[in-house]
């Protein structure tokens, strides 16, 4: 080798700066996950948000009782009918099949049209129109009255046109479950599911691949312990720290946030439980592949959050979305897990009510747990 | 003790070979060396006969039991120290200790005799955490956590790389004991001068095995005589011997040269060197040691 | 002896702990300096400081003429490091990798065209040079490592456990390339564990619970010491090192 004479190196100029840069661009175009996430981010987002998931509210479902049967109920009943915001089901309910319906969530709002309304909106110039609706997601419940009213609003006018009398059709709302539209009831279900399944999932995966890490797993392979056991004193701690949270949460909320659970705080453990135990066990399988913590933590992130936050329901409508989505929702534990909460905790309900979602739960944890037994792996490679 | 039958093991899809078609047995009460540098398959060694990776062809087994169908009893009564440290490096020595016996089912009372001689030097320090010790404190405990089961054999994975000349030597001291006890010990090490306190080694490098023997059959299966080459201008030295007709091979040892001559051609060294201005320059035969050996076996 | 690195009561405290006592020394132009300790003896901060990435507590330093408080940015135009872990890029190729270090040392992109044939060809690595550094064998890495620390043509060169781990023959090629930097007349500042390494060194010393313990030739200490190698110098001086817990 040579040493230039008098190599004058000079203090950083843009030449070193830009060969600087460059070395950076290839360490990250020669990363595929790296790349997959800078591009492939972007582009998923655009897709799901543009086309998935929206805040608008579409075909919600809504039950209307017409006890009067004229002509102008006919006509506010077609206005509904045909707007893009509302399902419609015509029926004549009892109060206890709408408190049924509203407690099952199949419908999140009754209109009810007492009986002669016709008459007496001609005679009196006044009728009142019953508007029930379900205000567990209050920003639902909101919109959804105020698109009635605002129909109601117009056909008021359309009235006043015609006859030249001030005619006046009064919505009187109801908001079920929630009355003073409070965003906890509808965040603090959300927010438990998202926590709990973030929490299992994360801490356990990462607990099991530090081991890897460290190389203090080999050594515990090599040992007379089972792997069985392994398993159990590393999902134990996350299984009572989880279960702690819980309850911190619920007396917060009761507390703070004037959010008591309406059921039984039995059922609601009970169920939290099940979810509990099947976060953990794709913390458990995200810990098969996962070859290093960070991996682990990103594959929580991207594989179980994301899905969490988007698919659950408590941000985004399922009803909105696409039908592929809706099905895929299906799979997301924390969706039934959500349903079950609001349920529980805001309706007030029994376990003849979240039975279907808590064996669906069961069958997950079942299922999931079964996997990541069988593929845990006694060796290395 | 420990028996290997063509053992050969592939990654990546068979294109990288880290053992090939290894074969070789350690007697019981054996302290058995394995000896080559980075990349040379002893880990991969280590880990096929703790049963932690499963060979692509052949056969191994461990105190009589099959490496693959009989794991679950290997591992019931093996002691194992991998590469990288592998202790929990947030828990006090005295915390390791106790988790490891409780996961081998016993505890320390049980076989202090075994680890008294080891642990004793670490004791004072009991209640410092893992992570804060030194290398050779770490190698200690590391050693006291693999031999707390009274294990019939003890697997060491480059125990002594990184550690300081001191610690590595109170180290040997310390297998050597072991051996006394009759544990089979097989370790690995990069570290030729380490060969000689061995039973018997085994000389690997990229995946194959150079020489098994005891380490003075090996040295005795040296070929060539060999010559230590000395002079005041050690640099020089090895330039004007390398350029001598007569060389066959010159390699710098510490202070030294090791030399190896075409037949009977060495006696024309000295002068030759006289003549290149290494007034001082001396030469005498000398008996080769593994790292010679190794390097002969290197080049073939 | 032209001195490219001198010391004068070197010190460095991190609370009460004395990393670092008062070390003063010389190291020459074109030396091979040993610098031995045992693990914890402080050599890791010495070094530190030396190359300008540590500030002493107290004691003076020059390095490369330049002082050690106040230009330490002129130090590390003047040195170069080459780390046991080394200090390539595995996912980027050889060349690219020349080209890397060459551009942030501030050559010019003719010198660097003109050092990476001429590094490629005195390797024997012309045949690799689009490749991955990840794929070449580790003694192939750990030579290009050190070539590439001392691309830019410094005064001193820190190399920290360069070896570790390597075949004997891939080892001695390592120490032909060093031979033929210091010839040129880089001062090569090397720690080492292998102790017949030792040995090829002009000058070594030898660090212990914070202090040099001994500074001179190895021919010199083996006498001093009445040994025969320098492992037996080593041992003598480490075996009774209060910090072995550390």
């Amino acid at each position: 080798m040579s040493w230039p004479g008098t190599l004058n190196v000079k203090p950083i100029n843009m030449k070193q700066l830009l060969i600087f840069i460059r070395k950076e661009f290839l360490h990250v175009f020669r990363d595929r996950k790296t790349l997959l996430m800078l591009f492939g981010l972007p582009i998923a987002q655009i897709v799901l948000f543009g086309f998935a998931l929206s805040n608008e509210i579409k075909d919600s479902k809504i039950v209307v009782a017409d006890y009067s049967k004229d002509a102008v109920t006919r006509q506010i009943i077609n206005k509904i009918a045909s707007s893009k915001y509302f399902d419609l089901e015509q029926s004549l309910q009892s109060a206890t099949q709408l408190e049924t319906a509203f407690k099952k969530g199949t419908i999140k709002m009754a209109v009810i049209f007492p009986e002669n309304f016709g008459n007496d909106l001609i005679h009196t110039g006044k009728a009142t129109i019953q508007v029930i609706a379900d205000a567990s997601d209050p920003n639902l419940a909101t919109t959804i009255t105020n698109y009635i009213t605002q129909i109601i609003t117009d056909y008021n006018a359309q009235l006043g046109n015609n006859s030249g009398q001030p005619l006046q059709i009064v919505p009187e709302v109801q908001m079920l479950y929630n009355p003073e539209l409070r965003g906890a009831p509808n965040f603090v279900p959300g927010v438990m599911a998202l926590v709990l399944m973030l929490v299992c999932t994360m801490m356990t995966s990462v607990a099991i691949v530090k081991e890897k890490e460290l190389g203090t797993m080999e050594i515990l392979l090599v040992s007379p312990f089972k792997t069985i056991y392994i398993i159990i004193a590393k999902l134990a701690p996350n299984l009572i720290i989880s279960v702690i949270n819980l309850f911190i949460i619920l007396i917060l909320s009761s507390v703070f946030l004037d959010l008591p659970v309406k059921g039984s705080v039995l059922l609601l453990v009970f169920d939290s439980i099940l979810f509990i135990l099947t976060s953990l066990s794709i913390g458990l399988l995200l810990s098969i592949s996962a070859k290093t913590q960070q991996a682990a933590m990103m594959g929580s992130l991207m594989g179980m959050m994301l899905p969490t936050m988007l698919l659950t329901g408590f941000l985004f409508p399922i009803e909105n979305m696409p039908l592929a989505m809706q099905w895929l929702s299906n799979i997301v534990p924390s969706r039934w897990y959500f349903i079950i909460i609001k349920k529980v905790m805001l309706k007030g309900l029994g376990f003849s009510s979240v039975w279907k979602e808590t064996l669906i739960l069961s069958g997950m944890c079942l299922l999931l747990f079964a996997i990541s037994l069988r593929r845990f792996k006694i060796r290395l490679q | 003790m420990i028996t290997l039958d063509n053992i050969t093991k592939t990654y990546n899809k068979g294109t990288v070979t880290a053992v090939k078609d290894i074969s070789f047995s350690v007697n019981p009460g054996e302290l058995f060396g394995l000896i080559g540098p980075d990349g040379a398959g002893k880990s991969t060694l280590f880990r096929i006969l703790t049963t932690l990776l499963l060979a692509d062809t052949g056969a191994a087994s461990v105190n009589g039991f099959d490496v693959v169908k009989d794991y679950r009893e290997i591992r019931k009564g093996v002691g194992y120290m991998p590469g990288k440290f592998s202790l929990y490096q947030d828990l006090t020595i005295e915390e390791n200790l106790n988790f490891f016996a409780t996961v081998f089912g016993t505890t320390i009372k049980e076989n202090y005799d075994l680890i008294k001689d080891i642990y004793q030097q670490i004791e004072p320090f009991k209640d410092r955490r893992a992570g804060k010790l030194s290398g050779g404190m770490k190698q200690k405990l590391a050693l006291c956590c693999a031999l707390i089961h009274k294990p019939a054999v003890l697997f060491l994975d480059e125990p002594t790389t990184g550690v300081d000349v001191v610690s590595r030597k109170e180290f040997w001291e310390m297998l050597k004991r072991l051996k006394a006890q009759g544990i089979t010990i097989l370790v690995s090490t990069p570290y030729m001068d380490e060969a000689n306190l061995c039973d018997r080694i085994a000389l690997i490098q990229k995946g194959k095995i150079l020489s098994i023997d005891t380490p003075a059959g090996i040295i005795k299966s040296f070929p060539d005589r060999l010559y230590a080459v000395k002079s005041a201008k050690t640099h020089q030295l090895l330039i004007d011997v390398r350029s001598f007709p007569g060389t066959v091979t010159c390699f710098a040892f510490g202070d030294s040269l090791h030399a190896t001559f075409k037949d009977n051609q060495e006696g024309g060294l000295l002068p030759y060197l006289q003549s290149k201005g290494h007034a001082d320059a001396s030469m005498q035969p000398i008996v080769p040691g593994i790292e010679d050996c190794f390097i002969h076996l290197l080049k073939e | 002896m032209q001195p490219v690195i001198t010391t004068e009561k070197l010190t460095k405290r991190f609370g009460h702990f004395i990393a670092a006592n008062e070390l003063t020394f010389e190291v020459g132009k074109g030396e091979i300096f040993g610098f031995l300790g045992a693990n914890g003896a402080g050599k890791t901060t010495a070094m530190r400081m030396l190359c300008g990435l540590l500030t002493p507590t107290s004691g003076k330093a020059s390095i490369a003429g330049f002082d050690v408080y106040t230009q330490t940015e002129k130090i590390k135009r003047r040195i170069g490091y080459m780390s046991q872990k080394f200090s390539l890029y595995d996912d980027l190729t050889v060349a690219e990798n020349i080209r890397f270090y060459g551009g942030i040392y501030g050559m010019a992109t003719r010198q660097i065209k003109d050092k990476t044939t001429e590094l490629l060809q005195e390797l024997q690595l012309q045949n690799e040079a689009k490749t991955l550094v990840r794929e070449l064998p580790l003694g192939w890495k750990q030579k290009l490592s050190f070539s590439v620390s001392i691309v830019h043509g410094p005064d001193i060169v820190f190399l920290d456990e360069p070896t570790g781990g390597v075949d004997p023959v891939t080892r001695r090629q390592f120490w032909d390339l060093i031979y033929h930097a210091a010839d040129k007349g880089v001062t090569v500042f090397v720690t080492t564990h292998y102790m017949d390494e030792a040995e090829y060194c002009n000058r070594v010393s030898i660090m212990v619970d914070g202090v040099i313990a001994a500074l001179d030739s190895p021919a010199n200490l083996k006498q001093q010491f009445g040994s025969d190698s320098m492992e037996d110098v080593f041992y003598e001086l480490a075996r009774n090192a209060k910090r072995k817990a550390d």
